[in-house]
């Protein structure tokens, strides 16, 4: 099943030449023949400079096998001073999957993500310097995870959970402190007929003192229920962090995570 | 309606230029003991290349009529199931068996419309269900081997029990874990184990509708039976010694499968992480192993995740 995918046809670049304008000059060619690539990296990064670069890591499966939740990870920590990352999935009918700052915290991100069809996938990681950094690869799809209701709808009782936090901390001898946290959403994309777009648009993790050590923009393409993982650097001495979020109907939610090691 | 003859003539000129020829199993069955014959399969994916024939579905001549076993992927591979079989014997068919939901199993079951095509119960209610998406899905996998092909939801029920037809005494095995319902057929008188999707043989078993501790519990029973020769869903047919090596290679990978996922949940490693996980050198033999490792990734890590991340809120 996994076969390199033929270039696209030159009918389609130019297609894309007369639409995206004088903007191409700016961006480099996309290694991956993505058609929408041309269109995307103005949207999505501006003016800023692009650069593909093979230190930012993108792990995603070759062949998508649940089109409700694809495994996405974004790992640029080899990079030096990573202000901002964004993950995209060039063929969604929303690309942008979601932005994430690590204030202090590493430059690595995880989540789910649903596939409407097969695309490329990338992971941007923008430096202090304000070049956006790339690398990405194609997953294969059956695909229609965007235009599919959430699966809690079914259940009838999801109100009653929305919400709900599962999380744990994992601190490490260096200091650092990863974390893995489930909220319970329906994340809707409002692309199912009579269900508008519900999703949370914000997750922030911070330490015992309020400082903020990392901030999540979640959109419409993450999944149902979303986990994220991370790599939060609190200050040294902190027993736990503070997790807020909110959706795009106003709804708040607030969780600690405990810094010891909790029980299962 | 001129354009619309010009566009049916387009269409019509398109077809007749088509090989027809190109898109045949080549269906030779191998005996593998007394009356018993087996289409021995791949163990690659569906692809377009294979048409799906990665099964190993069988039949056996009873003296009183042939009994079939899994009908293949397809519409095409049933009936050329069906003619094979009839270059064997004259013997009419009498029943078929299919073993579980999955669509190697059932979608060839179009050529027999004339003869009960049995199944467990919760074979025939997955089918009901997801029948039609997974017939979607193989059409997209394999393509125009699909054609004409639509899911038959079984018509008979079958549970565990002892049938005998003709000279042949055969044990219908009732498990679970592979699938909802898992169907094993045990031929008493030549001693041969059809496992159906309980087994695999040299190659990585799947798991979008499994219950591993279920499925392990299945392949202890199946370990206690007396056997001679086995025939694995797919993969080399094993006999011998070798016939009770295949459960224990296939509870090795699902054991280590599980135990690495959930010890992994444990650290806090990520789904994503997960993907590029080292396998094993024992596991090295097994066919498509690094992409069947991916989809029960995705088929497991998140009902994992999902019980064992602590509720803080």
């Amino acid at each position: 099943m996994p076969t390199p995918r033929p270039a696209p046809p030159a009918s389609a670049i130019a297609a894309l030449l007369v639409i995206a304008g004088p903007a191409l000059a700016d961006v480099p060619a996309d290694p991956l023949g993505s058609v929408m690539w041309e269109v995307l990296a103005p949207a999505v990064f501006g003016d800023a400079p692009v650069v593909f670069d093979e230190r930012v890591t993108v792990l995603a499966p070759a062949d998508v096998e649940n089109a409700l939740a694809m495994p996405l990870a974004v790992d640029a920590t080899a990079l030096p001073d990573v202000r901002e990352m964004v993950l995209v999935a060039d063929l969604n009918p929303f690309p942008v999957v979601l932005r994430f700052e690590p204030l202090a915290a590493r430059a690595f991100i995880a989540t789910r993500i649903k596939v409407e069809q097969a695309t490329a996938v990338r992971g941007a990681a923008r430096t202090a310097d304000g070049v956006w950094h790339v690398n990405g690869r194609l997953v294969d799809a059956a695909g229609g995870g965007c235009a599919a209701p959430p699966r809690a709808y079914a259940a009838g009782d999801w109100t009653r959970h929305l919400g709900e936090v599962q999380a744990r901390a994992w601190p490490a001898a260096d200091g650092s402190a990863r974390l893995k946290l489930r909220v319970r959403h329906p994340m809707d994309t409002g692309l199912s007929a009579g269900i508008p777009a519900y999703f949370i648009d914000r997750l922030t993790v911070a330490g015992e003192d309020g400082r903020p050590l990392a901030r999540i923009h979640p959109l419409e393409p993450v999944s149902e229920d979303p986990v994220f993982t991370l790599v939060a650097l609190p200050a040294p001495g902190t027993r736990a962090l503070a997790l807020t979020g909110r959706d795009n109907n106003g709804i708040e939610f607030a969780a600690t995570i405990p810094m010891t090691e909790a029980a299962p | 309606m001129t354009r619309l003859l010009v566009l049916l003539a387009v269409l019509l000129a398109a077809g007749a230029g088509r090989p027809a020829s190109a898109l045949t199993y080549g269906l030779t069955p191998v005996r593998i003991a007394e009356d018993t014959w087996v289409f021995v399969g791949g163990t690659d994916h569906f692809t377009r290349a294979n048409g799906g024939n990665i099964l190993n579905p069988g039949f056996i001549v009873t003296g009183d009529g042939v009994v079939v076993i899994q009908t293949g992927p397809s519409r095409r591979f049933g009936e050329e199931m069906r003619a094979a079989i009839r270059k064997v014997t004259a013997e009419p068919i009498r029943i078929v068996y299919v073993g579980n939901l999955h669509p190697d199993y059932f979608l060839g079951a179009q050529a027999f419309p004339d003869v009960p095509v049995a199944a467990l119960p919760g074979t025939i209610d997955g089918i009901r269900n997801e029948g039609a998406a997974i017939a979607g899905n193989m059409y997209r996998l394999v393509g125009d081997w699909m054609r004409g092909t639509e899911p038959v939801t079984p018509s008979h029920a079958v549970r565990g029990s002892t049938v005998v037809i003709g000279t042949h005494r055969l044990r219908l095995i009732e498990r679970h874990g592979h699938t909802a319902a898992d169907l094993a057929i045990l031929d008493e008188t030549t001693g041969v184990l059809f496992a159906g999707g309980l087994v695999f043989s040299d190659r990585t078993p799947t798991t979008p509708h499994a219950d591993i501790p279920a499925w392990l519990a299945s392949l202890d029973a199946l370990a206690g039976l007396e056997f001679t020769t086995l025939v694995p869903n797919h993969g080399r047919i094993r006999s011998g010694a070798d016939a009770h090596a295949a459960i224990a290679e296939t509870r090795d990978w699902l054991t280590w499968l599980d135990g690495t996922l959930r010890a992994a949940a444990a650290e806090g490693r990520d789904m994503a992480e997960m993907l590029d996980h080292p396998i094993p050198e024992r596991f090295h033999r097994m066919n498509v192993l690094r992409a069947e490792y991916q989809r029960s990734v995705a088929h497991l890590w998140p009902a994992i995740e999902r019980e064992t991340l602590p509720r803080i809120r």
